[in-house]
């Protein structure tokens, strides 16, 4: 039986042929072989009606069935995710970020899965703090410039410091490895930093105290918040900032499920299959979470539109539509003038070949019956 | 510099195989194109780098599709 579904291997989608052995398997196990055959022959014949025909406009159908519920979707919903605190983008504003394919994103977002131990909540809160990204400025109580020495008194904040575990020799080293220049000097419940050069202006002693603000001490950057949470009888960490490749490379982070909501750095880490599904998968939750029902399959064939050319390309006009062969199409979405005057300065020939260009020119388009030769070759 | 993460363990990144010049043809054949009219992938795409790819090369692409349970998809390696 098994080896008579492996035949239809190729020729139906594994969804079927598995639902199908599934369901004889419930039903006994046994089943004449001329009878399992006609019903693979009827399934197949099924299939085939079912497939969408050469030359269907299957991106108006999408840009429709994507477009209708996102005129009553509530704008700008800031959705508290789960648990306080944690702020992310939703709604008609999220689902437009990502098709865009916008590179700052209002909210960047990871979920850090862990192994275990951590995975059971152990030190959870510890796991969670040492990757949150630490400055100078977090941990400092107060700066002052003293005017007569030139110098940058940092005041320390005890406390805080126990709880990241740090010492003042950690910190006045990450400060000596960042700020080429000062000489740092460790005072217990300070640190002092003083100029090398002996000219140094009162100006440039203020700016150096507004960089210093910014020096990294500890954490992964770009790591603003952490928020461990429990779901599922598992502990994870949820991160305001996004930083993936950093964070994949942490000891007692499982790789395998870490991810993030920025797509262009899914992209670069694990690559443009990788990218496709993240975009179908972050489309696709805003609009079942608004309450929608919008087949896969629409989203599915937007993805794969954003990520033909091996990076990802926002449908706007400079990401898709600036890949379009013919120049009066990309005159017909945004900014027709600079398209046809760049056009005519090269002497570009447009061959007509899509939808657009021949409704400008009034003629036949090349969809439906109007591709015949898909399907069949015509007589010269 | 920073340290590549072997990133064939993430659960984004469906199967990816390398056709050998013969699959290759056979594709090619049976879907009537050209190899440059196939979707194209990077050479420098993560998901590759263990892979060993030259522009021109076809890689296999078996995903898990929410709909049809797997699909196979086929990218062209391209420079840049």
């Amino acid at each position: 039986m098994d080896k008579l579904i492996a035949e239809y291997a190729d020729k139906l989608p594994k969804r079927i042929l598995d639902d199908m052995k599934d369901y004889l398997a419930k039903k006994g196990g046994s089943i004449n072989q001329a009878k399992l055959k006609k019903i693979l022959d009827n399934t197949l014949e099924e299939y085939k009606n079912a497939k969408i025909q050469a030359g269907e406009s299957v991106g108006v159908i999408s840009a429709e069935s994507i477009g209708e519920p996102g005129t009553q979707m509530t704008l700008n919903t800031f959705h508290f995710a789960g648990v306080a605190e944690m702020n992310v983008t939703l709604g008609l504003p999220r689902i437009i970020e990502v098709l865009d394919g916008r590179k700052g994103l209002q909210t960047p977002a990871m979920e850090i899965y862990l192994k275990t131990p951590y995975s059971k909540g152990k030190d959870i809160k510890e796991f969670a703090l040492a990757i949150k990204e630490t400055k100078l400025n977090h941990i400092a109580l107060e700066f002052s410039i003293s005017l007569i020495d030139s110098e940058i008194e940092v005041k320390l904040d005890k406390e805080k410091m126990k709880n990241l575990s740090l010492t003042n020799s950690n910190v006045a080293s990450s400060i000596t490895k960042q700020l080429k220049g000062f000489s740092v000097k460790d005072n217990k419940d300070s640190i002092i930093l003083k100029s090398r050069s002996k000219e140094e202006s009162l100006n440039d002693v203020y700016k150096a105290k507004e960089k210093i603000k910014d020096i990294h001490i500890k954490g992964i950057k770009e790591i603003h918040q952490v928020l461990p949470l429990k779901r599922n009888d598992e502990y994870l960490i949820m991160t305001a900032g996004s930083n993936l490749s950093e964070v994949l490379q942490l000891e007692g982070v499982d790789a395998h499920r870490t991810t993030t909501n920025n797509i262009f750095e899914i992209q670069e880490v694990l690559g443009i299959e990788a990218a496709r599904e993240a975009i179908i998968k972050e489309v696709f939750k805003v609009i079942e979470n608004q309450g929608f029902n919008v087949d896969i399959r629409h989203i599915m064939l937007v993805a794969d539109t954003m990520c033909v050319s091996g990076s990802i390309k926002g449908i706007t006009r400079y990401g898709v539509v600036s890949e379009k062969a013919s120049a009066l199409a990309r005159a017909s979405f945004e900014t027709p003038i600079k398209h046809i005057i760049n056009a005519a300065l090269i002497g570009e020939v447009d061959q007509l070949n899509s939808v657009v260009e021949n409704v400008m020119l009034n003629q036949a388009i090349p969809t439906g019956t109007g591709v015949p030769d898909l399907i069949t070759k015509p007589k010269e | 510099m920073k340290k590549k993460f072997k990133v064939d363990k993430h659960f984004l990144i469906p199967k990816h195989s390398k056709l050998s010049e013969a699959q290759k043809e056979k594709l090619l054949e049976k879907y009537h194109i050209s190899a440059k009219e196939l979707p194209r992938m990077l050479k420098t795409d993560a998901a590759i780098a263990a892979l060993n790819v030259k522009p021109g090369d076809v890689i296999k692409i078996i995903r898990t599709s929410e709909t049809a349970g797997e699909a196979l998809f086929y990218r062209v390696i391209v420079d840049v």
